[in-house]
C-alpha cells in the first residue's frame, strides 16, 4: 500500500532495525555503570552522539538525547525560560505555524506570566524578517521558529531570523524535526542556540530524538536525578533507541544529497500530475523554499477528511491538517495562519514522500485520484443543494 | 456489500458492526466526533461520543477486524442538533435532539460520506427494523425488543434514507445483543446504556442552554391558570410540561407545569387534571411511505419516547401538518416533542408537537 505520509513518520531503515534489535538483545548494560557491560553501552551512546553531532554540525557535547521532537521542544523552551526568568527577560516570540509541541508549550508559559508574541506568516507560510525585527524588544528571552513546516513544507530563513534575535541579546530555537534528514541542517550556518530533531522522521525509531544546546547556553535541567546527559536530562538512557538514532543520522548524513534529489523528483512528478489531472487544485506553501518531499494541495469542493478516508480504502496513505485528541481532523492552524479561506483549509491534503516511494506508486495514485475527487465533489454539491 | 456502520462505542452499534461482518459484508466503522474533545474550555461534555467511547469503538473495530475512522462532525452537530436544541428550549418547548441527530447527521451527512466511500448503506445500532418490499418501498417497524424499541427516534427518515438504512440489531433483544458481545469477547459487552441526552453534561439542561444562549433566557413569574402569581422562576427553559419538581411554590394540592408562555416568560401551573388533553396539532410531518393520506386515518399515536401508543384519529391539514384526536385524553402533551404514528409495529409517520 503506497505510503505518502512520511512527515507523520517514516519506515525504519533495515540497518536501523538491525542495530536496535541487536542492542536490545545483546547490550543490556547500564551506560552509567563502571564495569565493562556499562562501558559497552556507554560507547553506543557516544557513537550515536557523534553521529547526531556530525549530522547537524555540532560538537557531541552539545547533543542531549530526548524521547523525541516534542520533548526536545519542551526542554528547549521551558529550560531556557526557567533559567532566564530571574534576568527579567520574560518575553517569548514564535511563529504562528509552529507545531503544537511549541505552541502549547508557550501557551503554558503564558499562563505563568510570560509575554508571548506570535509572528504572522505570508500566504506561502514564510515569516518575514521585518516582522520579527518589529516584534523584538530587549526583554525577549528566546525566539522559536521552525526550520521546515510539517504541513506545507515551507523552509524559513532561519539564519536571517536568528541574527535579528541575537542583535537584541535573545536566544534562538528552531524545531528542525521536519528538515533534519531532508535538507542540510547545520547549527553553525543556521546560527541557532537550540535545535530539536526526531529520529522517526528520518527512518529512525519512534520515541527518541535530540536537542542541540549550544555550549554555554543557560538551561534548567529537564528532569532531575542522576548525572545523565551532563545532568540536563536525568534517567537511564534509551540505549537501543539512541543506537537506532545514531545509525539513522549516519545514513541521513552520507546519503541525503542523492536521496533528497530522487524524492524531490518524485514529489514534483506527483504534484505536476495532480495539478494537471484534477481541476480546481492548487499548491499550498512556498515552491521556492520547501523541503523536497512535501506537497500540500487544495482540492476545491472536497472535504479533505473524506478524501483521506476514500484514499485509504483505495490503498493510499496520505494526511491532512492535524488530528484532534480523538483522531478526528480539525482545520489546520497552519493553513489558517497563511490566510487561506475556511473552505480551503478543509480542502487540503498533504502528500509527503520518502525512501521507498516509486514512480509506479505515484502513477497509481494519479490513476485513481481524479475519479475519487469527482465522486466526492458530486456529493458535496448534493449536500449544498439540500441545505 | 460495502456498509458504513456508525459506531458510538456502545454495545448496540458494536454488535451491529460484528453482525455485518459475520454476514459477509465489507463493514467500515465510522465514529462521529461531535464536539471539541480537547477539554481546554473547562467544560465537560456528556455521555456519548466521548474520548472513552471513541476508544471503545476503535477497540471493537480492531477486535472484529474492520477499518475504523473518526470523522469530525462538530460543525454539523452544532448547526443541526445543538442550535436547534437550544432554540427550542428558549422558545418554551422541550426538544428531542436525537431525531435530528438521526435524520440530519447519521442518515444525511454520514450517508453522503458513505456514498463517497462507495458504501451502499449506512447501518446503526438502533432497535428498529426495515422491511424491503419488492416494489422498492421500505417500511419501518419497531424493534422486536419492546423495552428497547427506538423507532420513535427515526420517524423523520425519508424513503431515500430508509432504502440505504440498515439496523442489524433490530431483530434482537437487548440481552441477546449483550450475549453476542460476550460470545465475541467484545470489551463493551457490559457497558451500560446511555439514557440522557448525550451532549448535556450531568443531565443539566438548564445550565447547557444558559451557556449556549446567554442573554436569551430571563426570569419570570409562576402563576396559576387564573393568573395569580405563585412564585418566580429563573427562566422558562428550566421547565417542561408535566414537571412537578423544582417549582418552588407550595400549595395544598400537587401542582404541575401545564403551560409555558415564552413571550411573557410565564410558567403556568395547575392540578394534575389540567395536564389532560385529547387533541394536538403537529407540524413538519413526515410520512414514511412518502405519501400523505388523502383522508382521516386511525392509528396508535405516541407523544413521547416512553409513552404507550394510544388510539387516535389523524386528520391531515395540508401536506405537512396534522391534527390528532385521541380516543382517551393523554397526560402532558408537550410542545417540541415528537408524535409518532403506528399501525401495530409499523411506523406510519410522525411530526413535531406544536
Amino acid at each position: 500500500m503506497p505510503y505518502f505520509d512520511h512527515n507523520a513518520t517514516t519506515p525504519v531503515h533495515p540497518e536501523v532495525a538491525e542495530i536496535v534489535a541487536r542492542v536490545l538483545r545483546d547490550e543490556f548494560g547500564n551506560p552509567s555503570s563502571v564495569h565493562r557491560y556499562g562501558q559497552r553501552s556507554k560507547a553506543i551512546l557516544d557513537d550515536a552522539r557523534s553521529a547526531v553531532a556530525a549530522l547537524v554540525g555540532a560538537d557531541p557535547s552539545e547533543v542531549v538525547f530526548t524521547s523525541g521532537g516534542t520533548e526536545a521542544d519542551n526542554f528547549a523552551l521551558r529550560g531556557v525560560a526557567e533559567a532566564l526568568e530571574p534576568t527579567g527577560r520574560r518575553h517569548l516570540i514564535a511563529s504562528g505555524i509552529e507545531h503544537e509541541a511549541v505552541l502549547n508549550t508557550i501557551k503554558a508559559l503564558a499562563k505563568r506570566g510570560w509575554k508571548i508574541t506570535l509572528l504572522p506568516v505570508n500566504e506561502r507560510a514564510l515569516v518575514a524578517p521585518d516582522a520579527l525585527r518589529d516584534a523584538m524588544t530587549d526583554d525577549v528571552a528566546v525566539v522559536s521558529v521552525m526550520h521546515a513546516n510539517n504541513e506545507v513544507g515551507t523552509v524559513q530563513p532561519i539564519s536571517e531570523l536568528a541574527a535579528i534575535a541575537h542583535e537584541r541579546g535573545a536566544l534562538f530555537h528552531t524545531d528542525a524535526v521536519q528538515s533534519t534528514g531532508k535538507i542540510r541542517v547545520n547549527v553553525r550556518e543556521l546560527d541557532v542556540n537550540l535545535l530539536s530533531l526526531s529520529a522517526h522522521k528520518f527512518n529512525g525509531p519512534k520515541g527518541v530524538g535530540a536537542l542541540y544546546i549550544r555550549r554555554g547556553t543557560r538551561m534548567i535541567a529537564h528532569t532531575t536525578g542522576g548525572r545523565h546527559e551532563r545532568s540536563r536530562r536525568a534517567g537511564t538512557e534509551n540505549v537501543a533507541g539512541i543506537a537506532g538514532l545514531g545509525v539513522a543520522a549516519n545514513l541521513a548524513r552520507t546519503k541525503m544529497t542523492g536521496d533528497a534529489a530522487a524524492v524531490g523528483a518524485l514529489r514534483d512528478r506527483l504534484e505536476r500530475g495532480i495539478l494537471s489531472a484534477v481541476s480546481g487544485t492548487a499548491v499550498n506553501g512556498d515552491p521556492n523554499s520547501r523541503v523536497p518531499n512535501t506537497t500540500n494541495i487544495s482540492f476545491e469542493g472536497v472535504e479533505a477528511e473524506s478524501l483521506l478516508i476514500a484514499l485509504d480504502l483505495d490503498g493510499f496513505a496520505v494526511s491532512t491538517g492535524s488530528a484532534c485528541s480523538s483522531g478526528a481532523l480539525e482545520p489546520s492552524h497552519v493553513l489558517r495562519a497563511m490566510g487561506l479561506s475556511a473552505h480551503r483549509t478543509q480542502n487540503s491534503i498533504r502528500f509527503s514522500l520518502g525512501l521507498g516511494n516509486t514512480e509506479a506508486e505515484a502513477d497509481q495514485l494519479l490513476a485513481v485520484l481524479p475519479r475519487v475527487v469527482e465522486k466526492l465533489r458530486s456529493l458535496t454539491r448534493g449536500s449544498a443543494r439540500r441545505a | 456489500m460495502r456498509i458504513v456502520i456508525a459506531m458510538s462505542g456502545g454495545v448496540d452499534s458494536s454488535v451491529a458492526a460484528a453482525l455485518l461482518k459475520e454476514a459477509g459484508h465489507e463493514a467500515i466503522g465510522l465514529s462521529m466526533q461531535l464536539y471539541d474533545q480537547r477539554g481546554e474550555a473547562g467544560v465537560s461534555f456528556g455521555t456519548c461520543c466521548t474520548l472513552d467511547d471513541l476508544y471503545d469503538a476503535r477497540r471493537v473495530a480492531r477486535a472484529i477486524g474492520i477499518p475504523h475512522y473518526i470523522v469530525n462532525f462538530e460543525r454539523e452537530f452544532n448547526e443541526e442538533v445543538i442550535s436547534d436544541f437550544v432554540r427550542e428550549y428558549v422558545a418554551g418547548r422541550t426538544p428531542i435532539p436525537c431525531v435530528h441527530c438521526n435524520s440530519d447527521l447519521k442518515f444525511s451527512t454520514l450517508l453522503d460520506r458513505a456514498e463517497g466511500f462507495d458504501a451502499e448503506r449506512v447501518a446503526t445500532g438502533h432497535y428498529a427494523r426495515v422491511v424491503r418490499e419488492s416494489d422498492g418501498r421500505v417500511r419501518l417497524l419497531r424493534g422486536l425488543d419492546p423495552a428497547k424499541d427506538q423507532s420513535y427516534f427515526l420517524f423523520s427518515l425519508t424513503q431515500a434514507q430508509l432504502v440505504r438504512a440498515e439496523f442489524p440489531v433490530g431483530e434482537l433483544r437487548k440481552d441477546e445483543v449483550r450475549e453476542i458481545a460476550r460470545r465475541l469477547g467484545l470489551t463493551v459487552s457490559e457497558k451500560k446504556d446511555s439514557h440522557e441526552i448525550c451532549f448535556v453534561p450531568d443531565n443539566d439542561y438548564a445550565a447547557f442552554v444558559e451557556r449556549h444562549a446567554p442573554g436569551q433566557v430571563a426570569a419570570g413569574l409562576i402563576t396559576d391558570r387564573e393568573g395569580h402569581v405563585l412564585g418566580r422562576h429563573e427562566g422558562t427553559h428550566r421547565f417542561t410540561i408535566g414537571q412537578r419538581k423544582g417549582l418552588g411554590v407550595s400549595a395544598a394540592i400537587p401542582l404541575y407545569v401545564v403551560d409555558i408562555q415564552p413571550e411573557t416568560k410565564q410558567v403556568i401551573v395547575g392540578p394534575r387534571e389540567a395536564l389532560e388533553r385529547a387533541d394536538l396539532t403537529a407540524s413538519r410531518v413526515n410520512w414514511i411511505s412518502g405519501v400523505t393520506p388523502a383522508e382521516v386515518i386511525r392509528a396508535d399515536v405516541q407523544i413521547r419516547y416512553r409513552h404507550h401508543a394510544a388510539p387516535a384519529t389523524i386528520t391531515p391539514l395540508g401536506a405537512s401538518r396534522v391534527r390528532i384526536d385521541f380516543v382517551q385524553p393523554q397526560q402532558a402533551i408537550t410542545p417540541g416533542q415528537a408524535t409518532v404514528f403506528y399501525c401495530g409495529d409499523e411506523v406510519l409517520g410522525g411530526g413535531w408537537i406544536d
